[in-house]
């Protein structure tokens, strides 16, 4: 299955659930879905189509959060990234992907504590990577967060 | 009577670097739960890659995990180098294979080492260890230093192979590989190896996929992906060599792929010295323009996948980086639950968690309070090596 | 005092701590055990417990969670004993100066008594600091 017909099975299968498809080469193209259609989408390049997951990775694109999830199709190479955009960026909540995978069990946690989303359905959203007494709240990888530096002049 | 004792897995020893923390849950001798807290480790790296250069970017990878440090500049590159399909020259390929491939062959080495002083062979230890030291004399000669190389640029490589070291590389490759065949032999071979490797820590294919294992960890399982293969990169579609599979997934099949992937490893390094054409190292890119890139790259542990969005300004407007054993670890509650506490340490080694995290284990008896110490899980895995020899009457 | 540091530096109980490291420094403190370096024929030990430590190894830029720990194994390493830092990231930090979680470097948390700088420190460069400490907390002993 190429990306044309990869495309094309996902296209078919959603219709107008699909905001927008940018193929960018033979092996790259990235989708944008509604974050509510996320469960749907997901299970179905996992399970039916046969994609493994390979990671999900957030971006704060300063008026909103992106979720991008990453699948292959390892036989012909192709990546294949599900976009989900979160308006909300104080309060931005998408559906777990758990129920569908265990490979994104930790990813989420990670996604969590760096930008501070809410995965519904995800009762495990403990910190992962953070140390405990990190305050709540403060999101390192969103981009109000700036790293203090340090004066060396003063030291 | 069983009582829940839990085994956290924590700290410091001598022997393992990474600190992650696990807590097992065991009743008994077998281990009912398993829980991980990690971020010992956590540096922060993909916040620091926001403020600095692309050309920068790279170093930092290189230090996410010291041995996969040819792994991740080669995903970081070629995600960068996806967003706007700069072309690579061939030599610059041939060498970034090379240089890969010597990395698979070191980080192979010192995991048969580690895993050998588990298992109480510390002897395999020494002597993996000492011929691991060919290669660092390979990478020292080709790069300039025994581990984080600074090969790595986008649009090529940093540095060149000279034609006077291919004959020392050769030769220290031909120094090699009788040792690889008595490592084989040593551990392939032994019966005890045998009776305390086979059916242990299985994790099934459809777990595997499950999951989404990577590396020696999935192929050990029958998943049959290699990136090196299925997207191909750098010379790996121009020199012809085989993915290493096995069925049983335990601990047993997984150190079967990495011994045998060694020589593939070798045949390749070999193949790419003889067909590396001459010609420029580096095509020279001037600017990165505004857009989005994937690279992925085969880790000595798997699938090392690298995003990078950019702005067309000269940083990374984000970058993600996904090492492989972030995949992997999970697998570790997979395959340890059920089985014994004497084992736990070779079931996670056997994950090669970017150079074992398996110190991070500290086993609590709810019972009587005592704590164990990972020397006192490692020497409980010792002595079930040492009964089991005795058992079938080998000194 | 001078009893125990005569002792002190004739075989050398080195406790290794990674407080956050890419492994690489890591990794190379353990190849000194190995058959080519071989740190043992110096009187060099790896010890597991800091309880029987005279020397605390560090690698690693001091991750904001292992900071506790270190300062606990610090206190808990009997005195004398002295500290030295492996590596760029022991030293200062190194790449992971900016760092969201690397709050100080090592020297701000616990006293050093000898850096090894590198990225990493090639083996020769651990037995070489070593015999530098060596020498200094001789010469220490022959002023006090």
């Amino acid at each position: 299955m190429n990306i044309d017909e990869a495309l094309k099975k996902i296209g078919d299968h959603f219709g107008s659930r699909i905001l927008k498809v940018n193929r960018k080469s033979s092996k790259r193209a990235y989708i944008d879905i509604y974050p509510k259609d996320v469960v749907d989408v997901v299970r179905y390049i996992f399970k039916d189509m046969g994609l493994r997951f390979n990671i999900a990775s957030a971006v704060d694109d300063f008026d909103s959060l992106e979720i991008l999830y990453h699948f292959t199709y390892d036989p012909t190479a192709i990546i294949i990234s599900i976009r989900a955009m979160l308006k909300d960026k104080n309060d931005p909540h998408i559906d777990t992907i758990t129920g569908v995978t265990r490979s994104a069990w930790w990813i989420e946690r990670e996604m969590h504590e760096l930008f501070g989303i809410e995965f519904d359905g995800n009762n495990d959203l403990r910190p992962l990577l953070l140390p405990d007494d990190w305050p709540s709240g403060v999101y390192p990888l969103r981009k109000n967060f700036v790293v203090p530096k340090r004066d060396s002049r003063k030291e | 009577m069983s009582h829940k004792a839990h085994v956290p897995i924590g700290p410091y020893h001598p022997l393992q670097e990474e600190p992650e923390f696990y807590k097992l849950v065991v009743e008994g001798e077998t281990v009912v739960d398993v829980d991980v807290r990690i971020g010992y480790n956590h540096r922060g790296i993909e916040k620091i890659s926001e403020s600095k250069n692309f050309d920068q970017s790279i170093f930092i990878v290189e230090r996410i995990c010291g041995i996969c440090s040819s792994s991740h500049p080669v995903a970081c590159v070629q995600a960068i180098e996806d967003i706007c399909d700069i072309t690579v020259p061939e030599r610059a390929l041939y060498i970034r294979s090379i240089n890969q491939e010597l990395e698979r062959i070191h980080s192979h080495l010192l995991w048969l080492g580690l895993a050998g002083h588990f298992l109480g062979y510390n002897t395999v230890f020494m002597w993996a260890w000492k011929y691991r030291e060919l290669i660092c004399d390979i990478m020292e000669t080709v790069t300039g230093n025994r581990q984080n190389y600074a090969m790595l640029k986008v649009g090529g490589v940093r540095r060149d192979i000279e034609r006077e070291h291919v004959p020392y590389i050769l030769s220290r490759l031909d120094e090699l590989l009788p040792k690889l065949d008595m490592l084989k032999g040593a551990v392939l071979d032994d019966p005890v190896l045998a009776a305390r490797l086979k059916g242990v820590g299985i994790l099934t294919k459809e777990a595997a996929i499950d999951y989404a294992a990577l590396g020696p960890v999935a192929r050990a399982s029958g998943v049959d992906i290699d990136v090196r293969r299925d997207h191909p990169y750098a010379a790996y579609d121009r020199v012809k060599w085989n993915v290493i599979t096995q069925t049983e997934g335990d601990v047993f099949a997984k150190t079967v792929v990495r011994i045998l992937e060694m020589y593939e490893s070798a045949s390749i390094i070999r193949q790419c010295l003889d067909n590396m054409p001459d010609g420029p190292i580096d095509s020279n890119p001037k600017e990165i323009p505004a857009g989005e890139g994937i690279g992925v790259s085969e880790a000595p542990r798997g699938e090392c996948f690298h995003y990078i969005k950019s702005d067309g300004s000269n940083s990374p407007v984000r970058h993600k980086v996904r090492a492989p054993t972030y995949m992997n670890f999970p697998t570790f509650r997979e395959t340890v639950m059920g089985q014994t506490v004497s084992d736990a340490t070779i079931i996670l080694a056997a994950i090669d968690p970017c150079y074992c995290c398996t110190e991070r284990m500290l086993i609590v008896d709810t019972k009587d309070k005592s704590i164990m110490n990972v020397e006192e899980l490692i020497r409980l895995s010792q002595e079930k090596t040492q009964r089991l020899k005795e058992k079938m009457g080998i000194k | 005092m001078g009893f125990k540091e005569n002792i002190l530096t004739k075989s050398i109980y080195v406790f290794h701590l990674s407080s956050g490291s890419c492994n690489n420094c890591d990794i190379e403190i353990l190849d000194c055990l190995t058959p080519r370096f071989d740190i043992e024929r110096f009187g060099i030990v790896l010890v597991g417990s800091i309880k029987h430590a005279d020397v605390l190894l560090c690698t690693g830029s001091a991750n904001r969670m292992t900071i506790p720990i270190i300062k606990d194994l610090y206190e808990q390493m009997p005195k004398p004993g002295f500290v030295v830092t492996f590596g760029a990231c022991g030293a200062s930090r190194g790449l992971f100066k900016d760092s969201y979680n690397t709050g100080l470097p090592l020297d701000e948390i616990i006293p050093v008594d000898a850096y090894i700088p590198g990225c990493p420190p090639k083996p020769e460069a651990i037995i070489g600091g070593l015999v530098k400490l060596i020498g200094k907390v001789r010469a220490k002993k022959k002023k006090g």
